[in-house]
């Protein structure tokens, strides 16, 4: 089977393999080397090496979008990962009606980042003017906490999903005992079901990581970076960097902050898969 | 003792409903807004109800639906999101089964390069994909796909072969000594077995290509083509005052669609976000 299999790979592997290349690898690989460029398309790159580097390290609005992105990601992934377990724990408690309160609480995930950013920020001018406080294009600490809210509304209901399978799993005869031995609620959650479901909580703070740390459609609907930059994630300021200004100087920085980007979020992810991986146990 | 779980439980549940009405309520909002007046429509007025007087009944759909392109956007989002999936579930299964199969040192290069995809933000590549898109001249609409097949692919090898290596290889052993050659054994046994996967898969690209903001618009031409997330983003970003009827109309035309989509597919698309769930 393995010879004839071997004649035939090609077939099997090319199409996904070229398409990999071109959608991946090539722009890669071209957006490593341009990030120690000046150039304005791919074709008319100069050598500058890490000139391009000590630009950014000093660039103010970085920086700060650098700190935006921690505090935002930090409070993100705790509220959203705490709020989807608790709901998941309810949910498999067989109460009645826990199918449409899954429906409901997943639903908003559907919708797509634009879309949410817009709704958002029709309601939160609202509440804001009601209260007569500035609007969202000049208040950034609503700004901060609209984009939370934002990401608690659309990521809690895929979590909750994640953490409720990830509940199902856990053996009925593992907590059936434990209350037999005289273990009280709380002991059970977090004596038998938390370290049940380490798994799911690996892979969840995962996908809230990540996409913590890469949020740009929903920054880019609901604020903008409003006011003067001071919302603006990593993602959004790497953007305004490449196309709100002409000139080759930035297509160079823009793809030098790309770079430290994606080193940050795949040694952050890394480190946290490993952290939490230490805490799970076989079944 | 039984007294009491039931009461702790119609507490939970009344605690439940409260948050899942709270849950829809933007949703609701918007949909309210979107039926009245757009002299009506401010920021003071935006919680209360349209009464006689703001009902604008469904013009502000109307409007948003004829004058806006948005039957032609929601015609190539549509054509991308289809188009896509179907070449990420074909090359991906069929790419992710061979290289399990083999198991080489050029199958482990590629697995982890799909691993590695999954991680890299975009704003790694969005400029210099969108240059190589142009001169392959992959910009348009009808061959996107390709784009989406090579970023796709990450997740997708990712989840077939984690499946792959849960079937046993008896089968497919038995189908090579009955005369199938690799593809027939692929497509014939294989893909059969493949199918709740292969569910799992679609639905969960699909809600991303579907969604997919910066990718189309780097890489398509946005005064020809504009997908549906493009056209929102066209329609409140263009100068001027925003009309907000027609605005909040094409939000709901947008949402509600997908609302549908749910409540049929709501079974294959949980389904499909546990499945996504799986660790490498």
């Amino acid at each position: 089977m393995h010879k004839a299999l071997k004649r035939y790979s090609p077939i099997f592997v090319l199409p996904t393999l070229l398409a990999f290349i071109i959608g991946f690898i090539v722009p890669f690989a071209q957006g490593l080397y341009l990030s120690f460029c000046k150039f304005t398309t791919v074709d008319n790159a100069k050598w500058v090496g890490f000139a391009n580097y000590n630009v950014i390290l000093k660039d103010a609005s970085f920086l700060n979008s650098f700190k935006f992105t921690i505090l935002f990601a930090v409070v993100s992934i705790i509220l959203i990962n705490v709020i989807a377990f608790g709901l998941a724990l309810l949910l498999t408690k067989e109460l009645r009606g826990t199918n449409i309160f899954r429906t409901v609480f997943f639903m908003p995930n559907l919708i797509g980042g634009i879309v949410l950013g817009y709704i958002w920020q029709i309601l939160i001018n609202c509440i804001l003017s009601l209260a007569s406080k500035p609007l969202l294009a000049l208040n950034s600490s609503a700004g901060y906490w609209g984009l939370i809210i934002l990401m608690c509304w659309q990521q809690i209901g895929y979590m909750m999903i994640i953490y409720i399978a990830g509940l199902q799993n856990v053996p009925s005869d593992l907590v059936e005992a434990a209350e037999i031995d005289g273990a009280n609620a709380w002991d059970v959650l977090w004596k038998i079901k938390l370290p049940m479901v380490m798994s799911s909580v690996t892979i969840c703070v995962f996908l809230t990581l990540t996409n913590s740390f890469k949020l740009f459609d929903q920054n880019l609907a609901l604020t903008g970076g409003d006011p003067n930059h001071s919302t603006e994630m990593l993602a959004l300021n790497i953007y305004q960097t490449f196309y709100a200004r002409a000139g080759a100087l930035f297509k160079g920085y823009g793809q030098a902050k790309a770079v430290i980007f994606c080193i940050l979020v795949i040694a952050i992810s890394m480190l946290q898969l490993k952290l939490t991986k230490s805490k799970e146990v076989q079944q | 003792m039984k007294q009491k779980r039931k009461a702790s439980n119609i507490i939970w549940i009344t605690v439940l409903t409260v948050a899942s009405l709270l849950w829809i309520y933007p949703i609701v909002m918007i949909l309210f807004n979107s039926l009245k007046k757009e002299t009506a429509i401010s920021t003071s007025t935006a919680f209360t109800l349209p009464t006689a007087d703001t009902f604008a009944g469904i013009s502000n759909y109307v409007s948003s639906l004829t004058s806006q392109g948005f039957l032609k956007s929601l015609g190539y989002s549509t054509l991308i999101t289809v188009t896509s999936v179907a070449a990420i579930l074909l090359c991906c299964s069929m790419c992710a089964w061979c290289i399990t199969r083999l198991n080489g040192v050029f199958s482990k290069i590629i697995y982890y390069m799909c691993v590695l995809s999954m991680v890299v933000p975009f704003q790694m590549v969005m400029f210099t994909l969108s240059q190589t898109a142009d001169k392959l001249k992959l910009n348009t609409p009808f061959n996107i796909w390709v784009i989406y097949l090579g970023f796709g692919a990450g997740l997708a090898v990712f989840m077939f072969c984690g499946f792959v290596k849960s079937i046993p290889i008896e089968i497919e052993e038995a189908a090579m000594i009955d005369g199938c050659n690799p593809l027939q054994t692929f497509f014939l046994v294989v893909v059969p077995i493949l199918k709740p996967t292969m569910i799992s898969v679609g639905v969960l690209e699909a809600m991303w290509v579907w969604n997919d903001y910066l990718l189309p618009t780097l890489v398509l031409d946005i005064k020809k083509y504009k997908t549906i997330p493009m056209l929102i983003q066209y329609f409140r970003g263009s100068y001027g005052k925003v009309e907000m009827g027609p605005m909040m109309a094409s939000i709901m035309l947008t949402v509600i669609p997908i609302i549908i989509v749910y409540l049929f597919g709501q079974k294959y698309i949980i389904k499909g976000v546990a499945d996504g769930a799986v660790k490498g």
